[in-house]
């Protein structure tokens, strides 16, 4: 389980999240979003240790991991993976190489044992075959398809996705989300996936946070998040700016 | 104005010794130099860093010793020591001229690419990848390249000196009209064993910065491509400067 109690964080003084209080259950996949610059990917890099909070607490399965030094923090991360916004493909590594790094880094496995996995992990994401091909020849979607083979080889417990859709086409968003769910399914991870697309949210969602000027300001299932009458909330589902418009007019004529 | 200057002055001492603070500050922490690293990523490293900068250093070295031997040979005649000269060029190249040139030239190099491949992992998450996937970038990319720079500089600043003499010697035996045997005996009768472990010892310092200079301005390389070459040219300023500056307080320590 995840969870942030009274989380802020200032950068350069800016606040950029303020008194974030927020509970993912294991094996849930909760969805944040909110306007480009509003500390989603800060929440996420803050999930991961990447960053350190100006004050609140950061709790993995019952580990606090705010104050842990970069090696404790490390055997937490043992537990996590990421899907980071431009993939970040390590770029002088093949596919193959890729993925296998955490087996490699991490594990005694046999080079034979790590090429199965690859292989498995590749299948998974629908890249079966592609372990030879260097990142610059890949597409945006396949990169991110590769970087989300990269994130579960090691068999994570969290997978937390930054923006996995964004610069793609619908079809290939689509395809991204069903991986999400997938990946959830198959391997029964927690997920936590920062987006601004509505579609992918709705599509993937057990809850829905939103977080707007460093706040979360709404939080509920997919259903409750629909039916909002926060004109923000609404303002960001429809994309207008007569917030509740769109929906007062689908009332109507479902009426 | 007076005290415009002194204070631009003043904030680049500052930024320099910051700079160097937080260099040594990559060194802190112990646990990336505990694991044992990769040796194929260090060999990699070894003739990606060393090995293909022979052919540079060689080529600076010789005209260096070549040039230097043109300069001092014509005063040394005309003062009646030539039999010296064979000495002053090979005590010059292994004390100060091979390991500072081959620091420097090294520095451009090699201490350029560390600074843009590593700042390109950086503004690409590939450094935040790393961290995230339980890996130091300390010890994956710091460590095998420190190790390198250490063991490849002086084993550079070896075949530089070889080079550089062989060029002081041409040029002695063949523009200058010193002898051969007068050449080869005044190096025998000038130097010794300390001048060349000396030098050695400069290079392992040198490898050294020019590896944490390069690794740190990439790990901190400001986003975009433009931080990214503010960074390496900011890291081969920098190599050089050290390199310069702790070439000094060394000379100091070695040849006293």
């Amino acid at each position: 389980m995840i969870k942030l109690v009274n989380l802020s964080m200032n950068y350069q003084g800016k606040q950029v999240l303020e008194n974030i209080n927020l509970e993912i259950a294991t094996g849930e996949t909760m969805v944040i979003i909110g306007p480009s610059g509003s500390g989603k990917s800060t929440l996420l890099r803050l999930i991961v240790g990447l960053v350190r909070p100006t004050s609140g607490e950061i709790w993995i399965d019952g580990q606090e991991i705010s104050q842990l030094k970069e090696a404790e923090l490390n055997q937490i991360r043992l537990r996590m993976g990421m899907v980071f916004q431009y993939s970040a493909l390590f770029d002088s590594m093949s596919v193959g190489e890729n993925v296998a790094f955490g087996l490699r880094q991490h594990t005694s496995m046999s080079e034979a044992e790590i090429a199965k996995v690859v292989s498995r992990k590749l299948r998974m994401v629908g890249l079966f075959g592609k372990e030879n091909i260097m990142p610059n020849e890949l597409s945006g979607g396949m990169k991110k398809r590769v970087s989300l083979a990269r994130a579960i080889a090691v068999n994570p417990q969290i997978v937390l996705y930054d923006e996995p859709t964004a610069g793609l086409d619908p079809i290939m968003s689509g395809k991204i989300d069903r991986l999400i769910t997938s990946t959830r399914r198959i391997m029964g991870v927690t997920s936590v996936v920062v987006t601004h697309h509505m579609s992918s949210a709705f599509s993937i969602a057990d809850r829905i946070a939103m977080i707007y000027g460093g706040r979360i300001i709404e939080l509920g299932t997919v259903d409750e998040f629909r039916q909002s009458q926060d004109p923000i909330v609404q303002q960001f589902i429809h994309g207008t700016k007569t917030p509740g418009l769109l929906a007062r007019r689908r009332t109507k004529t479902e009426c | 104005m007076l005290v415009a200057y002194l204070e631009k002055i003043g904030r680049g001492m500052i930024a320099l010794l910051e700079n160097c603070g937080r260099i040594v500050l990559l060194l802190s922490d112990p646990e990336p130099f505990k694991r044992r690293p990769n040796m194929n990523h260090v060999l990699h490293q070894m003739a990606h860093l060393g090995v293909d900068s022979l052919p540079i250093v060689l080529l600076t070295i010789l005209f260096t010793g070549m040039v230097m031997t043109v300069q001092i040979s014509h005063e040394f005649i005309k003062y009646g020591a030539q039999s010296s000269v064979g000495g002053v060029i090979a005590i010059a190249m292994g004390r100060e001229l091979a390991p500072v040139l081959t620091g420097v030239v090294v520095a451009g190099r090699v201490g350029a690419a560390i600074t843009a491949e590593i700042g390109s992992m950086k503004v690409t998450e590939q450094i935040d990848a790393l961290r995230v996937m339980a890996i130091s970038p300390i010890a994956y990319l710091v460590v095998p390249r420190l190790i390198a720079c250490m063991m490849m500089l002086p084993l550079l600043v070896v075949f530089a000196d070889v080079i550089g003499t062989i060029g002081g010697y041409l040029v002695a035996t063949l523009y200058s009209g010193i002898g051969s045997f007068t050449f080869l005996q005044s190096i025998k009768v000038f130097t010794v064993v300390n001048d060349v472990t000396g030098g050695l010892v400069k290079a392992v310092v040198f490898g050294a910065i020019i590896a944490l200079v390069g690794c740190y301005k990439g790990l901190n390389a400001p986003a975009g491509a433009e931080g990214v070459g503010k960074a390496t040219t900011g890291s081969v300023v920098a190599s050089i400067i050290l390199i310069f500056v702790s070439n000094y307080f060394l000379s100091l320590m070695l040849y006293r």
